[in-house]
Formats: C-alpha cells, sequence, structure tokens
C-alpha cells in the first residue's frame, strides 16, 4: 500500500462530517454493528411474506399454485435491478469524492446483484414453461434481464482482472455507470415493445392489479431480500477492506 | 390454509417441480452466498486477488 493512500484516509477523515464514515476504518466497525440487525429482519420479513405466499394467499383462479413462483421471482427482479443503481452509484461516488470505500462497496454489492439477477432468470423460466409454454424467449423484458446478468458478470471479472484496486475500482465504476442505462430499458421495456412478458402488476401510479395478500406476501420478501442484501454486502464489504488494508496501521492494530 | 396435507403442499397443485424448483435455487444460492463469506473470513487476510478475489 503506498503512502499517498494512507494520506487520502487521512485527508478524508479530516474532512465534511458525513466523508468521515467514507473512511473505512470509521466505516468498518459500524458496518459491523449493523450486520445482525438487518440479518435479523431479512429472516423475519422473508419468513412471514412466504408465511403469507403459501399459508394465505389463495390458489389463482387461471395459474393454479405456479403462481406462487412470484414471492421469489418479483422480489429477486426488483434486487437485481435495484442493486445494480447502487452499485453504479457507488461508482459515480468514488469519481466525484475519490473515496476508497466507494469501490469497495461497489464490490461488495456486486456477486449478490449478479445472483439476484441469476434467481429472477431461473425462476422466470420454471414460472415460464408451465404458463407460457417455453422456458425462454428473447423478448425484451427477458433480454434485457440476461444483458443485466452479463454486466454483473463483466463488472466482477473486469475488477478481478486489474492489479491495481483503486484502477480497478475507477474501471469498474466507468462499466457500471454506462451499464446502469439498461436498469431503465429492462423495467419500461414492458411498455415500449411488444412483450411475451406481463406488465407491472405493482406500479406506483395505479393501485396494484392483485389480491392483498398476495401484493403483502410478495413486499415482505421484497423487504426480506433487501434487508438480506444489506447484511451481506456489509458483510462482504468488510472482508475487502481487511484484505485491502491489511498492511496499514488501524487494521494492524485490530489483528485483523 | 391451502394445504389438506404435506404432499398437498410438496405437490403445488401439479406444479411442485416449478415452485420448489426456483425457492431451491434460491436456497441453494443464499448458502453458497454465505458459506463463501465465511471461508473468507476464515482465511487469513491475503491479496484481495486471491484465488476468488471480490467475488467470493
Amino acid at each position: 500500500m503506498s503512502t499517498s493512500e494512507i494520506d487520502l484516509g487521512e485527508r478524508s477523515v479530516r474532512g465534511e462530517w458525513w466523508l468521515r464514515y467514507a473512511a473505512p476504518q470509521a466505516f468498518f466497525p459500524i458496518a459491523g454493528r449493523m450486520i445482525p440487525y438487518f440479518g435479523i429482519l431479512a429472516v423475519l420479513f422473508t419468513l412471514g411474506g412466504l408465511y403469507l405466499g403459501f399459508f394465505v394467499a389463495p390458489t389463482d383462479h387461471q395459474q393454479g399454485d405456479a403462481y406462487r413462483i412470484i414471492f421469489l421471482h418479483v422480489p429477486a427482479a426488483w434486487m437485481s435491478m435495484f442493486l445494480y443503481v447502487i452499485l453504479a452509484l457507488w461508482g459515480a461516488a468514488g469519481f466525484v469524492l475519490n473515496t476508497r470505500l466507494s469501490g469497495m462497496m461497489a464490490s461488495a454489492i456486486a456477486p449478490t446483484g449478479a445472483m439476484f439477477t441469476f434467481l429472477a432468470l431461473w425462476s422466470g423460466a420454471l414460472w415460464g414453461k408451465p404458463t407460457w409454454g417455453t422456458w425462454w424467449v428473447w423478448d425484451a423484458r427477458l433480454t434485457s434481464e440476461l444483458i443485466l446478468l452479463f454486466l454483473y458478470v463483466g463488472f466482477i471479472a473486469l475488477k478481478a482482472s486489474i492489479d491495481d484496486p483503486r484502477r480497478a475500482d475507477r474501471a469498474g465504476a466507468v462499466l457500471a455507470l454506462v451499464g446502469v442505462v439498461n436498469v431503465p430499458i429492462i423495467y419500461f421495456s414492458v411498455q415500449w415493445w411488444n412483450t411475451l412478458h406481463q406488465g407491472a402488476s405493482v406500479s406506483l401510479t395505479k393501485s396494484p392489479s392483485m389480491a392483498t395478500t398476495m401484493l403483502w406476501g410478495m413486499l415482505l420478501v421484497a423487504l426480506g431480500a433487501w434487508m438480506y442484501s444489506i447484511a451481506v454486502s456489509l458483510t462482504r464489504v468488510r472482508l475487502i477492506i481487511r484484505e485491502r488494508e491489511r498492511e496499514l496501521a488501524w487494521m494492524r492494530e485490530l489483528g485483523g | 390454509m391451502n394445504w389438506g396435507s404435506l404432499g398437498a403442499f410438496v405437490d403445488m397443485g401439479g406444479y411442485g417441480l416449478f415452485v420448489w424448483g426456483s425457492y431451491g435455487a434460491a436456497v441453494l444460492c443464499v448458502a453458497i452466498e454465505l458459506l463463501a463469506l465465511r471461508q473468507r473470513a476464515r482465511r487469513p487476510a491475503q491479496n484481495e486477488r486471491g484465488p476468488a478475489g471480490d467475488s467470493a
């Protein structure tokens, strides 16, 4: 680790009060204390949502019980897009503020985002077969979601291929920011193109077109997935901080 | 309560393979992710670009 990075850390500690928490040595213990709370909330929300989804919500009169995939599919798809936006925002923050933590946060989010993208595609295929009669079609929604998976994988691969972490952070941020245009494309694809995938059942502008218990089940699982993502990302960012800053004095004192 | 028996719950009205195939994959993914994090935590802090890099 070069001395310039140590100086950088000190500078960020001296700066604006909110930037203090962008210093890895300040964020590391805070993240550690928050993880259990988010972990517990993740379990409670997810189990509550699945209980509503499987034991309270009635069988659909058209799709039978195949529709129960929705309680996984929609939260996974939401998280896949949401996490990518957060990842891109950390990339942008890294450019503007030049904080070390930004690139680490982006790295910490990417695997979880990729996981949710894969689950959205996988559960979508398993839902498509019984309801559409096909595992996959190249319609705009499915294709743009597949591109999202490639963006996540590309981001991880790109960062892994560059030895200097700070350079890897910048390269990753460029990819993340370019790729973020894909997120509105995914979201609006069902309006812009004639897709086999249905339109949104839940939106901010109109009341949801589904039964209340189904909606609550879905929202609770989504909330659980959100809490899970935070808990896992914080866990991973602590590991990344430990690995990257192992030669700095503050981490040596922690015995990390 | 939607299900008269455990068998009915597993069968999911004939869609058991699709429903449990989805949720099973989710459980597997989460388990893999948590295990990978635990493994990474147990490794003494080495270079970030070890065998798994950021992707663990």
